[in-house]
């Protein structure tokens, strides 16, 4: 079974699309910010991430920059899911390695699941 | 305060940056411009002065006073416009701020909707369905809206940001009709589409333009009263691409016509028709064409129907 992280402060996104993935047969692990998922990942060491950018203590960016710096937690992928639509917020993201950006408000929970199915190369 | 920060405030450039206004509109630059012109003035009437009048002491006294009072006036009038850039500027970054917040808790809806209507926590009753589609419905609706407040906002404060690139426009025309065409059978309104053959590609942020022309192809749709057609043609022009759109629908009263460009505006025509709308496509659609170094325009009759055009310069690929 593959294990997604999912990093986000919204606690009731966090339930709704941990739902749909658990029904797709991940098991997933949620931290409310991203120093929690920076420690969650370096542990648990999941095979993907699912980062938001706006969160409290350390933003999505810095989170970001953490996870690829440490040769721990380099490799895993990261999708970016977010609602900030701004393209130097794309350019910097992708930039710093994530491998997709995904809006929250222009995808439906089976929009990135397919995303996730396929970063991971599954189905 | 530092020097850096002195500096800082002599920096116009970067004021106007700020306030997302070109230099003929910009408080800061006009202030400099004034000035140069008043004492350009001020050495013309001191030379006059010298010719006309004999004691110099009388022509320094005029030009000190004329010197005064316009630079009062003129720094009065400056300062009353920054004053309304600034509230502008602070409306703009309100709104994008108000905006942004309401997007997640939108998400969280949307999400969870998606989640009971898939039937994944329990099965749902045919009549919850429907309720659940008007949940939906509407909360798209919202997403909508927050979305078109956040284009306003990034086009007054000129921080929407274009992804320029050469593309076909006809493609991306045909692409946009093949996937209203439901919409279109199910409001009875026929949809031709005419380019010209071999066109040029267009320089500009295709998204931001499929933005434009799905917009006006919505209202076109949209204002069909019973069985209708529309006319989408795309041909060279000299220079520019010219696009224009045409439907058989209810038109644009003329008294209104001229506010049909203004934000939230809706034509007392297009309220009786369609409550639905937000009265901020065609402001954000000719701020885009323009934006895009273009021009748009419409010709409307009411009862018979109305062509909405826009032309883009076409660039050399080099």
């Amino acid at each position: 079974m593959k294990t997604v992280l999912f990093i986000d402060d919204e606690a009731a996104l966090q339930r709704t699309l941990g739902e749909f993935l658990k029904q797709e047969g991940y098991n997933v692990l949620s931290a409310l910010d991203g120093e929690n998922g920076l420690g969650l990942a370096k542990k648990q060491n999941p095979d993907l991430i699912l980062l938001d950018l706006i969160m409290p203590k350390m933003n999505g960016f810095e989170t970001l920059a953490a996870l690829k710096s440490d040769p721990g937690t380099k490799s895993i992928p990261v999708i970016i899911l977010t609602n900030l639509e701004d393209i130097n917020d794309i350019d910097r993201a992708i930039e710093a390695g994530a491998d997709s950006y995904l809006l929250k408000s222009h995808y439906s929970p089976d929009e990135v699941i397919e995303k996730i199915n396929q970063v991971l190369g599954c189905k | 305060m530092n020097i850096k920060n002195t500096l800082k405030r002599f920096d116009l450039f970067g004021y106007c940056k700020k306030y997302g206004l070109g230099p003929w509109q910009c408080p800061q630059f006009l202030f400099l411009v004034m000035g140069l012109i008043i004492s350009f003035c001020e050495i013309f009437v001191y030379f006059l002065g010298n010719y006309y009048i004999e004691d110099p002491k009388i022509v320094l006294l005029i030009v000190m006073t004329l010197t005064i009072i316009l630079f009062v006036i003129s720094f009065s009038i400056v300062k009353g416009f920054e004053n309304l850039a600034e509230a502008n500027r602070m409306k703009s970054e309100f709104i994008s701020v108000v905006s942004h917040q309401l997007r997640a808790p939108l998400s969280n809806l949307s999400w969870t909707l998606d989640l009971l209507m898939s039937g994944r926590m329990g099965k749902i009753e045919d009549k919850q369905v429907e309720y659940f589609k008007i949940l939906k419905e509407n909360n798209g609706r919202m997403k909508d809206l927050v979305s078109s407040l956040l284009i306003v906002s990034r086009l007054q404060s000129a921080t929407l940001a274009s992804n320029n690139e050469f593309f076909s426009l006809e493609e991306m025309m045909k692409e946009s009709i093949k996937s209203f065409l439901p919409y279109a059978k199910a409001s009875n309104a026929d949809i031709n589409f005419e380019a010209q053959p071999g066109l040029p590609p267009v320089f500009a942020d295709k998204e931001q333009i499929r933005m434009v022309f799905e917009n006006l192809l919505d209202n076109a749709i949209r204002y069909i009263k019973g069985k209708g057609s529309i006319s989408v043609i795309l041909k060279k022009e000299g220079k520019d691409m010219r696009f224009s759109i045409s439907d058989t629908g209810v038109g644009i009263p003329k008294q209104d016509q001229r506010y049909i460009f203004q934000k939230f505006f809706r034509s007392e025509n297009a309220m009786k028709h369609q409550t639905q709308g937000t009265g901020l496509g065609l402001y954000i659609a000719k701020s885009i064409i323009e934006k895009s170094e273009g021009k748009m325009g419409f010709e409307s009759q009411e009862g018979a129907g109305t062509t909405f055009w826009f032309v883009l310069p076409l660039k050399d690929k080099k």
